[in-house]
């Protein structure tokens, strides 16, 4: 099954509701409660990095009885050096963006611990590309 | 602990009813429908918040409680009061007035519920010392609570503090302190005043507990009533002297908002009222929140003093029970007997884990619940989204999960019948039968009385 998201650039209001739909689908098909705790934390990272760095983007969650299978697509600044972008602390997030809680760099690295894959794939003054994949069965 | 057996304090009186749907409207985990004309529960989705029996306009919900002859069944009856109850009286009404009223009324000895919670209050800050990895740790207080959190965010049963809430304690107190002066277990009943459904509840089928201390439950309305009347028409009875103050300031607040989070060290919030809770508990459930150490959390507005079965304004009650607590003294020492029993009650302070019961799930089967949830999206296109509740489910998106899963019928909607009446798939007759199958046939008489 599909799921399809769109997410507003710079509405930190709205940051968190693609994460909060997709956690309702999840309790609904009976996913197991701490993997529907892993797939939102990173679903949510995701979303509010598009957020806060992209100019608007999408969300396209595709859920089978082994595995959730997430894209999050944006059209942005892209990422210049993934590897940095990996490493704990490392943030390109304004001022501003800090303030309200945000940018602390730890998205990447937390969307990591918490997916069995993650492939991101960026261009620089194009977009970035996060596939997030979860493993539904507990081994 | 056995998840299929749960027992509610609510209930809905067939007789009454009149199928107005107010409650459906506004319970918080969609547990209810109307069908034949009267408001059903799904158990297994009600949480005990008491919403329904707040809005329900004729009486029609009431919460199951002991018949209060049953207290002489015993030679010993101990009231287990919650320091609410005595929020309630006009401020004229002196303390002594309403112990002495208690005790007139059959009660052989009262025990204040909130005795507990100094001891309680020490455990909680080595507790969340020793569980640094359950942040937040949500507080077992409040019952409904609970149950939202294993119905509704499974994922955070992990997250409650398996701490026996004050009640308990007390209950485990008073009946040590009973049996060590010699009393026989078997002629001791200990009956707890309930402010709320959720804590009957709780004692009727405890969570994360084997079995409850408590032998009866005496809604606090009905205690309420007989005490007033006894204080406003006696005039022969002398008043008991209770003997000083049995708690402290932070005891008498415990069970208002604030009353346990302003205690927790760390960064400690309390939120009261069940949508309020929703909301937080969602955002903490995706990881937005980080940092916070302690959730007190309550299902009623303004906490306990809030419970559906209190008679007074729950600001008034809140006030008073502030205003009562200075003369409190904040000594461990001036707190009677509990402290005792301290290393007693200590070793029985855990509960065990408190178990997910997830009923958000359309099938247990994750393919199954697949092919529920496309017919749900396919049944949810066709329908009008005006949540007008006609059809007898709260909502629309509720109403396509009940047609996927074979409890409700398309044909219920309103909006679909019009369209079908007009395509002649559906007589007026036929129709009109759709809609006398939810909301019963008297409401469909032309001069209904």
């Amino acid at each position: 099954m599909r799921f399809e998201y769109t997410i507003e650039a710079g509405n930190f209001t709205k940051a968190g509701d693609a994460s909060s739909s997709f956690k309702k689908i999840l309790k609904q098909l009976n996913v197991d409660p701490q993997i529907i705790k892993r797939i939102v934390v990173s679903l949510y990272e995701g979303e509010v990095n598009i957020v806060a760095h992209a100019n608007g983007g999408k969300v396209i969650c595709d859920v089978d009885t082994s595995r959730v299978h997430m894209q999050l697509i944006d059209i942005g600044p892209g990422i210049p050096d993934i590897a940095k972008a990996m490493q704990a602390g490392y943030s390109t997030a304004s001022a501003k963006v800090r303030e309200m809680g945000f940018g602390a760099g730890m998205g990447l690295q937390n969307i990591k611990n918490n997916a069995d894959e993650l492939i991101i794939k960026s261009e620089v003054g194009v977009g970035t590309q996060l596939t997030i994949i979860v493993n539904l069965n507990k081994e | 602990m056995d998840s299929k057996h749960f027992h509610h304090a609510l209930k809905i009186s067939d007789e009454i009813c009149i199928g107005c749907s107010h409650c459906m409207t506004v319970c918080p985990t969609e547990a209810i429908r109307v069908r034949n004309g009267i408001a059903i529960l799904y158990e297994n989705r009600c949480v005990d918040c008491g919403e329904c029996f707040k809005a329900c306009p004729v009486s029609a919900i009431f919460i199951d409680q002991d018949d209060f002859k049953r207290i002489q069944t015993y030679k010993y009856r101990i009231a287990l009061v919650p320091a609410v109850f005595f929020g309630q009286f006009p401020d004229e009404v002196s303390q002594n007035q309403i112990y002495t009223a208690i005790l007139a009324n059959g009660f052989t000895h009262i025990y204040e519920v909130e005795m507990g919670v100094d001891l309680l209050l020490e455990e909680v800050k080595t507790y969340a010392k020793s569980h640094p990895e359950k942040k937040p740790l949500i507080s077992s207080f409040c019952p409904a609570v609970i149950r939202l959190v294993q119905v509704k965010f499974p994922a955070l049963t992990e997250n409650i503090m398996l701490l026996k809430p004050p009640l308990d304690i007390t209950a485990l107190y008073c009946r040590k302190e009973l049996t060590d002066q010699g009393i026989n277990p078997a002629e001791i009943g200990v009956f707890y005043i309930t402010p709320c459904a959720a804590k009957i509840a709780a004692i009727k089928s405890p969570v994360g507990e084997d079995y409850s201390m408590i032998t009866g439950v005496i809604n606090m309305d009905t205690l309420y009533n007989k005490v007033y009347k006894f204080i406003r028409t006696d005039r022969s009875t002398n008043p008991v002297v209770i003997p000083k103050k049995h708690l402290s300031k932070t005891a008498w607040q415990w069970t208002l908002t604030h009353g346990e989070a302003s205690h927790v060290p760390g960064r400690s919030l309390a939120i009261d009222e069940i949508h309020n809770v929703i909301e937080f508990l969602e955002k903490i459930e995706n990881d937005e929140i980080g940092d916070i150490d302690f959730l007190e959390l309550r299902a009623c507005d303004e906490s306990c003093a809030g419970g559906v079965l209190l008679s007074a304004n729950r600001f008034l009650v809140a006030e008073r029970l502030r205003s009562y607590s200075p003369l409190a003294k904040d000594e461990i020492s001036e707190k009677g007997n509990i402290q005792a029993y301290k290393d007693y009650l200590l070793r029985r302070i855990n509960i065990q884990a408190v178990n997910p019961r997830s009923m958000m799930n359309l099938d247990e089967n994750m393919e199954e619940a697949m092919r529920k949830m496309d017919k749900s999206s396919q049944m949810l296109q066709c329908l009008p989204l005006t949540d007008c509740g006609a059809c007898g489910s709260p909502n629309c998106q509720a109403f396509a999960n009940d047609i996927a899963l074979g409890e409700a019928d398309i044909r219920q909607c309103i909006f679909i019948q019009k369209n079908r009446e007009q395509t002649g798939e559906l007589t007026p007759d036929e129709s009109l039968e759709m809609l006398k199958s939810i909301w019963g046939n008297n409401k469909f008489f032309s001069n209904r009385k």
